[in-house]
């Protein structure tokens, strides 16, 4: 066996240990876990965790969670950088990220590069831990939710990606090639937005599942935030929609628009206007500081944040543009 | 006046056949696949990393992999792990790729500039690109090019194309006839050799010259025997583009 990584692995627990750790705070019998968001994210997001947040690219983000996390001022976090944009770069703009391993972080797909994200990795003020790929991390989710210790696969092999990914390369048994074994990882805590959920956490997500099926098994702790929350009947009247099951969740909250201003399939577009805001704000620190000022510090929770971005005016606008109801205006681009 | 970036893109979608999935991200291989779909190949089926599949946007372009606009009209819409899965065991044929630096064998640089521990310029990394890189049988290289851009050595190794050349990429464990298959910059467009894997001039835009292409490099750049001009875009493909993308969101 030849051990080509070079880095420190992030996140592995023996798969036993986690059996243990299961077994000790997961319950198979069904609570009430509704709370505030406040308190989810106080009890269940501690300094120097590891956390990985739900959705991919600026799509079905757990936004409120993040803003709350800034307001709580929790920090010295280790973020899984997997297809990560706004939630990142917000979050390591107010400086709340010290550490990040990276499958894709410090941009915004077409909008652009984060200015302050990459800022802050040349700087040094934050420590990129490793490389990996889409599917690399995709992957390390799928061996923790399995309950094995790794994941095989033929992705980026000879590459530097694969070099600083804290995986290792045997000779496959059956076909004796080289073949890669990505680390499982099992976040801290895990942060995902879905669609609806019941009090006890059982959850639908319509459309897209991203990885967060995965995500949600392999957590040690995680919190569910919902558009919204349905009587019971919503999910045993039609088990198969559910995604997630209630006995991994550690808290539920209702918190409607809790992916502005990104994307929740179906339900409401991207807020353009806000983003160009946001993108206008994070060319400059000093403006930065005003915009998490405006928008997160005088701001007491995220039903006051949305008041602040425009209101139902602007919240019903975004759910007659996801419906094509409404003309999609000006995409926002970092100027 | 057709610019630059147009005309890579018109390069691209001419380039796609018409009987193949593509795995496609947003900007330059989102609009060139979209031309294709539009034009001559109207059956090309459209992955997303996002997990939508055989989506057909209508009224504008996707602005992110995962949006509910990819799965617009489409086919399924699964998971990350769905569609990396499909590329691992060889469902997807083509894929575009991008990059800030490229070697003689095609590897490209999406990650940093300078130095991994104390990098000049940290860009987002890997994403699904080394994915495509490493599982498309045909990956199509979409960027500008100049000294700094087509480099002796890549500052980090981020997607595979041909590795050290010749057989490597098989010896290491990639899957078997993959890799790129073109490269298209402002100035014409790249094969590989078929021994040596390495980066070859096929095709020269109009207007531009052989020393041009080697004065954009800091390797050297084989000639096809038999390379020669693109023929120009037509009106037709020009108009058909900029329909596809009114605001400039990409074409600039």
């Amino acid at each position: 066996m030849s051990e080509k990584n070079k880095n420190k692995i992030h996140g592995w627990v023996h798969p036993d240990d986690m059996r243990a750790y299961r077994l000790k705070h997961k319950s198979m019998v069904k609570k009430n876990k509704l709370t505030t968001l406040s308190e989810a994210i106080k009890n269940g997001v501690k300094s120097n965790d590891y956390l990985v947040l739900g959705g991919f690219g600026a799509v079905r983000n757990p936004m409120a969670a993040v803003y709350e996390i800034i307001r709580q001022e929790i920090n010295d976090l280790t973020l899984g950088g997997k297809a990560s944009q706004n939630d990142a770069n917000v979050l390591i703009a107010s400086g709340n990220v010290t550490q990040i391993e990276v499958a894709y972080a410090f941009a915004d797909e077409i909008r652009g590069l984060s200015r302050p994200a990459r800022a802050a990795v040349e700087s040094g003020r934050l420590k990129v831990l490793s490389e990996m790929t889409n599917a690399g991390f995709q992957w390390r989710f799928t061996a923790a939710m399995k309950g094995l210790s790794f994941y095989p696969t033929r992705t980026s092999i000879g590459t530097d990606t694969l070099h600083y990914s804290g995986s290792k390369t045997i000779t496959d048994p059956f076909t004796n090639k080289p073949i890669e074994l990505l680390p499982a990882c099992h976040p801290d805590v895990a942060i995902i937005h879905v669609h609806r959920a019941d009090k006890y956490g059982n959850c639908q997500i319509d459309g897209n599942v991203t990885i967060d099926v995965e995500i949600a098994h392999a957590a040690k702790h995680l919190i569910i935030t919902a558009e919204e929350i349905v009587s019971d009947e919503v999910i045993t009247n039609d088990p198969a929609l559910t995604k997630i099951p209630f006995f991994v969740v550690d808290s539920v909250v209702e918190v409607p628009f809790g992916s502005h201003p990104n994307q929740v399939p179906g339900l409401y577009s991207f807020d353009e206007n806000q983003w160009q805001i946001w993108l206008d704000a994070s060319l400059d620190d000093k403006k930065i500081k005003d915009y998490l000022t405006t928008y997160i510090h005088e701001t007491n929770d995220h039903y006051d944040y949305l008041d602040k971005i425009g209101s139902i005016k602007v919240l019903h606008e975004l759910q007659k543009i996801e419906k094509g109801l409404s003309p999609y205006p000006k995409v926002a681009r970092r100027g | 006046m057709i610019n630059e970036t147009e005309k890579m893109i018109i390069a691209g979608a001419k380039l796609l056949p018409t009987d193949t999935a593509i795995y496609v991200g947003t900007g330059m291989p989102l609009l060139a696949s979209i031309l294709a779909l539009k034009t001559h190949a109207p059956n090309l089926l459209f992955v997303y990393e996002g997990g939508g599949v055989g989506g057909q946007p209508s009224g504008r372009l996707p602005i992110q992999v995962s949006e509910s606009l990819t799965y617009e009209q489409g086919t399924i819409v699964g998971s990350i792990d769905y569609v990396m899965s499909l590329a691992q065991a060889g469902w997807i044929q083509y894929g575009f790729l991008g990059g800030a630096q490229i070697d003689i064998y095609g590897n490209l640089n999406t990650t940093i500039i300078g130095d991994w521990e104390k990098p000049k310029v940290r860009l987002p990394g890997s994403g699904g690109g080394a994915d495509i890189a490493s599982f498309c049988e045909k990956t199509i290289i979409l960027m500008r090019q100049d000294k700094y851009k087509f480099v002796k050595e890549v500052d980090f190794l981020t997607s595979p194309g041909y590795l050290t050349g010749d057989n490597s990429r098989d010896d290491v464990g990639l899957p078997r006839n993959t890799g790129p298959y073109r490269v298209i910059t402002q100035l014409g467009i790249y094969g590989f050799d078929e021994v040596t894997k390495k980066l070859t001039l096929l095709q020269l835009f109009e207007g531009c010259t052989l020393d041009d292409v080697q004065e954009n490099s800091s390797f050297p750049i084989a000639i096809a025997n038999d390379w020669s001009y693109l023929p120009p875009p037509t009106a037709e493909e020009v108009t058909a583009l900029r329909k596809l993308d009114p605001h400039g969101l990409v074409i600039g």
